[in-house]
């Protein structure tokens, strides 16, 4: 019986060529690593008393797929005192009559040698995730530095990775058993550490925990799933999980609060339609919608007007101060601009039907004073039913949206009137829909030459679209 | 006054520090980042040339895991959550009062270099709202990717969710820079997205995926015929959908998923549950997202892409949705037990495959094992197969289940478990007992 010693994959690889080359079978021979010292069975001499080759002239050349050799390079990494004779079992089985046993998978030793391996792969995956590098700076420049508590020996394993990843930045990471430092240039390994030798602390960890702890979703705890994937070993070197408590005892607050948050529609300007489709059901129907909150503080709905079959349909945005009281579209300061655009191209507005996105006013008090106030897109979106309504009754030829509200509600989000305004477009409504200037953006622009501008392109546009409607014909 | 003082106001911030508003920034934005399940940064083969900072080597890796169980490998954010969509399931629609906020593109790329020179992180995985214009918003994206590539020589993992209705040229942009590129298709069918999310539409969403497909192909010919081409999205595109917002049942979600994985060659589909969100509309469910049920998906994804199983055999139920008391294989299996018990030393592969408990890996080394032994219990048992659930259903040399136990018709019970999801109330219980 001889002991053999091998600590590295190098050293028992030399001694496993040797031993296969004097037919040294398994039963002959005890390995041991070098910081156990041999028990009192093992025999006394150690690998330099080994005979030498038999025949060193024509050395035996023996056929081992590289797999194993790859895979052995691993399991020499793990700590269990076994995993030498597991090796080289399986070298000799390997050489003597069973050249395919890696297949057999499930085999006593291959089996033992695969979840060695299995073992030292997830070690090593562990760390090339879990290594945290802190920031030191010094007057030679940046250095960053991690104290990383593997399980197995994997420093020498894992470190090209860390060359290949960061080859621009000077590195450190110190294990209990072993460093290795990169210099831009190589590597260099060397002693164990401390962990009180590594920095305490980094300028981005506080950055770094604020988007762990809002990335997490408080709607979904999956804790074994957690823990089994990042194993509680590692938590003392990742920042992160000290905000993990707070985040576990916070989470039922931020669902409840999630949960109570929750709004929208309850009712929208769905639930109000009339049954039929007749301009007088529709109006009558629209003076009662309770779709959203703006019902509540305006005096009445102001909903559209005109002949039905005109075929030009006007879309502005909601009723102001005097449509609200008088509870007719466009009878206040910007119906004027648009009477004023309208006779610019010839066009009497009792020829056209004219409504708004949003049928009620919304406004804040400002002293007396009730300060029109922009509809949300929620309040569009309620209102929304009606508009639809009114346009599936005209069944217009053109359409011509006042304003971005209005055209954003009907030709689409993107719309810009500075971008697509004169443009007319195809949409689900209609064929031909317009976006131009709402009135009340004439009104108030203060210089006097760019309301005449913005008003002579309104008039153009409008004139676009009566031509498109075939108007003046 | 001290001498300091310039006239510039603002007054400029020190280069690479991280500013309080980016910290304000980023909790907004990673938060609204947060109902995305993609996270993988795996399937880029190798590191692109000349990287300072960086690498790809294939397999992805989480850095973190956070207590819902998934994983941390991208600085997965927001470029912005501002949008002027309205899609009823997303907490950043417009109609939605969530506090907003916009990173500008030194921002992103700052922090993506900074986490990734502390190994924090694999790359980036920027997702945004949509402003001004789909064009708009996916040239910001690309411009991101472009800089970290570009001026930091950035070799990790990018990931850009590319924006539907953005152009062909914008897309090809992105894959210029990205390892990844997603299109969501948001919704699993058509008439879902039309109730939920009416301006986001089907056919934009389908030919965008079908744009990047071809430019994946065109990669993939021009390399093979020997061209030196740029790197073109090498990681394949993804999508994810959101399930549980509408009552779409499970069949119809997998023959989406079978379709853009025969179709437009996805790498991954993602199923997210949909989640209770802050200003969510009133006509999505108010409670906590069914994660059975996004855990059966993606099990019947897994047999869809790895085993041969087809969208209609796994999905039995009347009610057409899979079963949440045991996995679809399972369910299949007990469905099917005329097709039972299969002889592991005999069967064929595509067999194998079918047997409950048994991976593709395990079929693996068994076909290699019986050409060696015939395999017995102990050897499945190393094998780590789910014994309890394969016994009923194989053939060893040394095994046979009675057919009498096969046909039992409470076999099913044997194996449900009482469905038990870590509630709420658990996890504040152990979180302050220090017991996680």
């Amino acid at each position: 019986m001889q002991f053999v010693k091998a600590s590295t994959f190098e050293e028992w690889r030399t001694v496993c060529r040797g031993l296969l080359a004097r037919h040294v079978p398994p039963s002959g021979v005890v390995f041991g690593d070098t910081d156990r010292s041999p028990s009192l069975f093992d025999a006394t001499d150690d690998s330099e008393a080994l005979p030498p080759p038999a025949d060193s002239k024509s050395p035996v050349v023996f056929r081992i797929p590289k797999s194993f050799l790859q895979a052995a390079e691993r399991i020499a990494c793990h700590t269990a005192p076994d995993r030498w004779e597991r090796l080289y079992r399986t070298l000799w089985r390997m050489t003597h009559g069973e050249p395919r046993l890696l297949e057999v998978t499930t085999d006593d030793d291959v089996h033992r040698l695969v979840m060695m391996e299995k073992a030292v792969r997830r070690d090593a995956h562990k760390m090339k995730a879990f290594v945290r590098f802190r920031k030191v700076e010094s007057p030679e420049g940046e250095h960053f530095v991690a104290w990383h508590r593997p399980e197995f020996r994997i420093v020498r394993l894992t470190a090209p990775f860390f060359a290949r990843r960061f080859p621009s930045m000077c590195w450190t990471i110190l294990t209990p058993s072993e460093s290795v430092h990169w210099d831009l240039q190589q590597l260099n390994y060397g002693p164990g550490a401390a962990a009180s030798e590594a920095p305490q602390g980094d300028e981005l960890e506080d950055l770094w925990k604020t988007y762990y702890g809002s990335i997490f979703n408080p709607a979904r705890i999956k804790l074994k799933m957690m823990t089994q994937e990042m194993p509680t070993r590692h938590w003392p070197t990742l920042p992160e999980t000290d905000i993990i408590p707070d985040l576990l005892a916070d989470a039922p607050r931020r669902v409840a609060e999630m949960i109570a948050r929750q709004e929208g529609f309850a009712t929208s300007a769905a639930d109000f339609l009339p049954q039929t489709l007749t301009f007088d059901a529709l109006r009558a129907a629209a003076a009662g919608c309770k779709g959203c909150d703006l019902h509540e503080h305006a005096t009445q709905t102001v909903f559209g007007e005109g002949p039905v079959d005109s075929g030009l349909m006007l879309i502005g945005e909601q009723p102001g101060d005097q449509e609200d009281l008088v509870g007719r579209p466009f009878v206040g300061p910007a119906g004027k601009i648009l009477d004023e655009a309208l006779a610019k191209v010839g066009i009497s507005r009792d020829r056209i039907y004219v409504t708004n996105s949003v049928k009620h006013f919304k406004y804040n008090l400002s002293g007396k004073r009730r300060l029109h106030s922009n509809p949300d897109v929620r309040e569009v979106t309620a209102c929304k039913p009606w508009v639809e309504a009114e346009i599936e009754l005209v069944q217009p030829q053109v359409i011509v949206c006042l304003g971005a509200t209005a055209a954003r509600q009907i030709i689409g989000p993107e719309f810009r009137v500075t971008k697509h305004r004169a443009v007319p477009q195809k949409t689900r409504h209609c064929e031909n829909t317009i976006g131009t200037w709402h009135p009340s953006a004439i009104l108030r622009q203060p210089s006097q030459t760019r309301r005449n501008e913005m008003l002579l392109e309104l008039a153009s546009d409008l004139r676009l679209a009566a031509q498109l409607t075939g108007f003046g014909e | 006054m001290d001498g300091t003082t310039t006239d510039e106001w603002p007054p400029k911030k020190k280069q690479l520090t991280m500013s309080q508003d980016v910290q304000t920034k980023l909790k907004i934005l990673a938060d609204a980042a947060k109902y995305d399940a993609s996270c993988a940064s795996s399937g880029s083969k190798g590191t692109r040339q000349g990287s300072k900072l960086g690498s790809t080597e294939g397999m992805g890796i989480c850095h973190s895991y956070t207590p819902d169980g998934r994983c941390v490998s991208l600085l997965k954010i927001l470029m912005t959550n501002y949008c002027i969509y309205d899609c009823q399931y997303c907490v950043n629609r417009v109609s939605s009062d969530t506090p907003r906020a916009r990173f500008t593109t030194d921002e992103i790329v700052d922090l993506t270099i900074q986490f990734y020179q502390r190994n924090y992180i694999e790359g980036l995985f920027l997702s945004s709202g949509i402003i001004q214009s789909p064009d708009y918003t996916m040239e910001q994206m690309n411009l991101v990717a472009m800089t970290l590539r570009t001026k930091h020589r950035f070799g990790g993992y990018i990931h850009l969710k590319s924006i539907p209705g953005a152009s062909d040229d914008l897309l090809a942009d992105a894959g210029r820079w990205a390892d990844r590129l997603s299109v969501n298709v948001e919704l699993p069918t058509a008439g879902d997205l039309q109730q939920l999310a009416p301006e986001k539409k089907e056919p934009e969403i389908t030919h965008a995926m079908g744009t990047i497909k071809g430019r994946i192909d065109e990669f993939k010919t021009e390399k093979k015929a020997g061209f030196k081409v740029p790197k073109f999205a090498p990681a394949g595109q993804s999508t994810q959908m959101i399930v549980g917002a509408t009552p779409t049942p499970d069949l119809e979600i997998l023959q989406t998923a079978s379709s853009l994985y025969n179709n437009h060659d996805l790498r991954r589909v993602y199923y997210s549950a949909y989640s209770p969100i802050p200003h969510a509309d009133a006509r999505l469910p108010g409670k906590s997202p069914p994660l059975v049920r996004e855990h059966r998906l993606y099990q019947a994804d897994w047999l869809l892409r790895f085993y041969g199983f087809d969208a209609n055999e796994l999905v039995a139920e009347a009610d057409r949705n899979l079963s949440l008391d045991v996995d679809p294989k399972l369910a299949w299996a007990l469905a099917h037990r005329e097709y039972f018990p299969v002889d592991v030393n005999l069967a064929p592969r595509e067999e194998l495959l079918r047997i409950p408990g048994i991976g593709a890996k395990s079929v693996a080394r068994i076909l290699k094992i019986r050409q060696h032994h015939a395999l017995q219990v102990a050897d499945l048992k190393k094998l780590r197969v789910a014994w309890k659930r394969t016994a009923h259903f194989v053939v060893t040399a040394d095994h046979n289940p009675g057919l009498k136990k096969l046909d039992d018709l409470h076999l099913k019970q044997q194996f449900v478990q009482q469905p038990r999801q870590l509630t709420l109330f658990d996890a504040h219980a152990s979180a302050k007992s220090g017991e996680v």
